[in-house]
């Protein structure tokens, strides 16, 4: 399998060896590209994802999807970023200028945070703390912020309610998003990411922890879906009730870093899910199966995380497109009634397997 | 119906009607008729049904004082009579004694005067469009006459002070038009709905005054764009039956047959844009899908595939065509399994069931005091199926089903659309092999007069009785056209529906009482 820390090594010992940079300068170059990559990375896969759900969804509703913009509509998505750059952005009169300013670079700050979680390639992932988990619900959430000054800063009604809806969704969601992490990490006993992908090279989790890792697997899925603020949980925007909800006085690039942030943090829960509970690049290893595992190793480890988080995401895509919306009474039952103390009593279980090693 | 009117004095008419309600059973409004007299004043017709036998009469009620006319309110007896006495007041200028709301329904409150009158001053110079804002007044005026016979007026407000008001519409995704309900919420929870009509009011029936009978016809299909079929049909039929034309079978066959293709395609919409105001997109676009398979089918006779002007004056426009049989047969095959897919993808999903079931729910008591016909009555369980109970065309010689249900709830009225849809086809198949040989029209004069006289025909619509009260003085042209609309009771009762439910239950109960907005503002 290849190792992609042999590339950032190599570039590191050119900075500093070769070209002979002091430390200062080749981190401050190394961050200034990594910067540069995570942005591009960002913004591609934004479009990617909307371009797939328009087609997905399309496909769903026996329709064609966009098709005149270059061959297949490929194009559609760049010409629509296009006219999102080039829009004008205008304020509403009475807001509160400096939450209304600030708000989507909140959002797009927590979801830019946690996208440098993502562990890409064997030696590929820019942050990788030892409290990486811990560190990446925390940054995470920044968003719930970012959605609540926008909706209580843009003096709308209807986006003061939306911001209200989003906020307790949100912050509720949140607890079992934690708690179905956290019974992975005790079966992997590391918080840190790539140790959580390494320690799956003898089985993905959700094979080794089998009961309680399917039911974390699928209270994540579901809880993540709530936390990208997406349907059948998008009762934030909910079009029909709210107009747009918390970014309808947004116009311009205002509104595209919310629409951005919406997209990348569907595949933020896709990419975490897959990486905590399918191995993230982790190809598939049966234990005692050589050959069968040499094969698999030959799949390079971007394309295993790439399949298993776009998978995901197709699941997502394929919940909203058939579902209709919740109501924000049944949203809070589904939680704190059921999802919450069954996450609770899930970690129980995890902690009794795991202490007795009754896992694979 | 030739219309024998019974007419109350006003000093004993509150207690006449009353009596009416009381001990012969009078318990369903279906409408209140504001007419300018002339010579005799204003006044009002009042057609009220027995909902036992199904027995209607009509009471007139004028006061002959033109400059302030006074009528005692029948708001207590009937809730819907609030609204429709409303719209009387603000076309009329007929103040009703005791009805707690008297502003103005579809005009403007600072409009000028009172247009349905026939003295109203129609010229341009007295009419010009004024730019600047409605103001409106956040109280309403009650107008009581104490025992020495002078007129009181009391003044409630609308709102206190911390209420938190907000508008949902007039340009809103979930009002399907431009409908205005100013919501009082407490948080989530609605505690309080203003509706308020006349975005889009034309007035049609004033405009059909100066139109010859012919004319009147043209305007039909601008109400409820979505029973545009019924609403001529009924149109069509007060005439006829005022002439006493004679239609033959086939037009007899072949109206039944639209009317049905018709309530297909509205309830289809309504299936659709249902699953669009809860978010299942999907299924909106499956609705909508099979909505052209019936477009299709109306367009190649009719022409139209919104906008239907196939009914005329003895007849219908023109006759079918020549794969009409075919396509219809071909048509009800093509709908009948997609009934299951919409049941896989929307009215078995547990969410919808969660949504629906047990919200918005109007009672049967309810349902005829604000006068809800169709499927909004239906679902509360009251039989209000104007084909059955007083059957037009060939409805009395096919075999369907009234569909009704018990709750009133959400799910109830979604349920009866969705299988009256299969009764519709039910109906088109016992039809459209025995198509008899026949005229498609029934020659009528250039120039049609209708004698003398006031006819109320009525005919059941997508959601609910479309009525025509035609006024004749023996003209070319009628002397007093007002159509039955079918939503503005459903309107009317959103608020006692909603009261303290929650904000996004006002988009399935909207989404489920099916109201169309041009059709209440006319």
């Amino acid at each position: 399998m290849f190792d992609f820390s042999i590339v950032t090594t190599w570039f590191d010992s050119l900075l500093r060896n070769t070209l002979g940079f002091g430390d200062f300068l080749s981190i401050l170059i190394e961050c200034v590209i990594v910067g540069v990559l995570i942005l591009t990375v960002y913004a591609l896969l934004a479009i990617a994802l909307i371009f797939m759900e328009r087609k997905v969804c399309a496909y769903f509703q026996c329709r064609l999807g966009p098709m005149r913009v270059g061959p297949w509509g490929i194009f559609q998505v760049f010409a629509d970023v296009v006219k999102m750059l080039i829009k004008e952005i205008f304020f509403v009169d009475k807001a509160d200028k400096l939450l209304y300013i600030v708000a989507p670079f909140l959002v797009i700050i927590g979801s830019v945070g946690a996208f440098s979680f993502m562990t890409w390639n064997k030696g590929a992932s820019i942050l990788d703390f030892n409290v990486g988990i811990f560190l990446l619900t925390a940054i995470s959430s920044l968003g719930v912020i970012g959605i609540f000054l926008a909706g209580w800063g843009s003096n709308n009604k209807y986006s003061v309610i939306s911001a209200m809806r989003g906020a307790v969704q949100m912050i509720s969601y949140e607890m079992s998003l934690c708690l179905c992490l956290i019974t992975a990490v005790e079966l992997t006993g590391t918080m840190q990411l790539s140790g959580i992908v390494e320690s799956q090279a003898d089985g993905w989790l959700i094979f080794k922890g089998h009961i309680p890792a399917i039911i974390a697997f699928l209270v994540f899925l579901v809880a993540g879906n709530a936390e990208a603020n997406r349907g059948p949980f998008d009762l934030a925007e909910a079009e029909s009730e709210l107009t747009a909800g918390y970014h309808t006085e947004y116009s311009g690039m205002g509104f595209g870093f919310f629409y951005l942030a919406e997209y990348l943090n569907m595949f933020i829960i896709a990419g975490i899910a897959s990486t905590v509970f399918l191995g993230g690049w982790m190809p598939l290893h049966i234990s005692g199966l050589d050959g069968f595992n040499a094969v698999m190793d030959y799949i390079p480890g971007i394309v295993w995380f790439l399949g298993k988080a776009f998978l995901i995401v197709w699941i997502l895509l394929w919940i909203k497109w058939t579902f209709p919306r919740l109501r924000i009474d049944q949203i809070l039952n589904l939680e704190w009634k059921y999802l919450m103390p069954l996450s609770l009593l899930n970690l129980v279980l995890m902690t009794i397997i795991v202490a007795f090693g009754w896992h694979f | 119906m030739k219309l024998e009117n019974k007419i109350f004095e006003l000093k004993n008419f509150a207690s006449e009607m009353a009596k009416l309600k009381s001990e012969k059973h009078f318990d369903f409004l279906v409408t209140i008729v504001g007419e300018d007299f002339g010579e005799e004043g204003l006044g009002c017709i009042y057609i009220l049904e027995n909902t036992k036998t199904n027995e209607r009469i009509s009471i007139k009620a004028v006061d002959s004082n033109r400059e302030n006319a006074y009528i005692p309110t029948v708001s207590n007896l009937w809730k819907g009579a609030e609204i429709l006495e409303r719209e009387v007041y603000d076309l009329f200028g007929i103040k009703f004694l005791g009805n707690k709301d008297m502003r103005r329904l579809y005009l403007r409150s600072d409009f000028n005067g009172y247009p349905f009158r026939k003295d109203y001053d129609l010229s341009p110079e007295n009419n010009k469009y004024t730019l600047e804002d409605d103001v409106e007044p956040d109280y309403t005026i009650e107008y009581t006459m104490d025992e020495e016979g002078h007129i009181q007026q009391i003044e409630h407000k609308l709102f206190t002070d911390d209420d938190y008001v907000i508008n949902i519409g007039p340009q809103h995704p979930a009002t399907h038009g431009v409908l205005r309900l100013q919501t009082i919420l407490d948080g989530e929870v609605i505690r309080k709905i203003y509706p308020h009509c006349g975005y889009i009011h034309r007035g049609i029936e004033k405009m059909c005054e100066d139109y010859t009978y012919p004319q009147t016809l043209a305007l039909t299909d601008r109400m409820d764009y979505l029973s545009a079929m019924m609403n001529r049909h009924a149109l069509c039929s007060v005439i006829e039956d005022a002439m006493g034309v004679e239609l033959s079978d086939r037009i007899h066959y072949i109206r039944t047959i639209m009317d049905e293709l018709q309530r297909i395609d509205s309830h289809l919409l309504f299936y659709s844009c249902c699953a669009q105001d809860l978010g299942a997109l999907t299924a909106f676009i499956f609705g909508m899908r099979d909505r052209e398979e019936v477009l299709n089918v109306m367009e190649e006779t009719t022409g139209g595939r919104l906008i239907q002007n196939y009914y005329r004056i003895g007849g219908c426009q023109a006759d079918i065509d020549t794969n009409f049989v075919k396509d219809v047969k071909k048509f009800c095959e093509y709908l009948k399994p997609k009934f299951k897919e919409y049941n896989d993808i929307f009215t078995g999903n547990v969410i919808l069931h969660n949504r629906f079931q047990g919200v918005g729910i109007l009672s049967k008591e309810n349902a005829i005091s604000y006068g809800c016909t169709g499927g909004t009555g239906r679902a509360a369980g009251w039989n209000n199926d104007v084909r059955k109970n007083h059957p037009y065309d060939m409805y009395d010689k096919v075999d369907f089903q009234e569909i009704t249900y018990n709750n009133g709830d959400c799910f109830d009225r979604y349920m009866v659309r969705m299988k009256e849809m299969e009764q519709s086809i039910h109906i088109i198949e016992q039809l459209i092999d025995n198509i008899p040989e026949g005229d498609f029209y029934i020659k009528q004069k250039p120039i049609i007069r209708v004698p003398e006289g006031q006819w109320y025909t009525s005919v059941e619509g997508s959601r609910g009785e479309i009525g025509v009260y035609l006024d004749s003085k023996g003209d070319k042209t009628p002397y007093r056209l007002k159509f039955r609309p079918m939503g503005l009771p459903l309107v009317s009762a959103m608020d006692e529906i909603l009261r303290g439910e929650k904000i996004a239950d006002l988009i399935s109960v909207g989404a489920t009482l099916d109201y169309v907005i041009p059709d209440i503002d006319r």
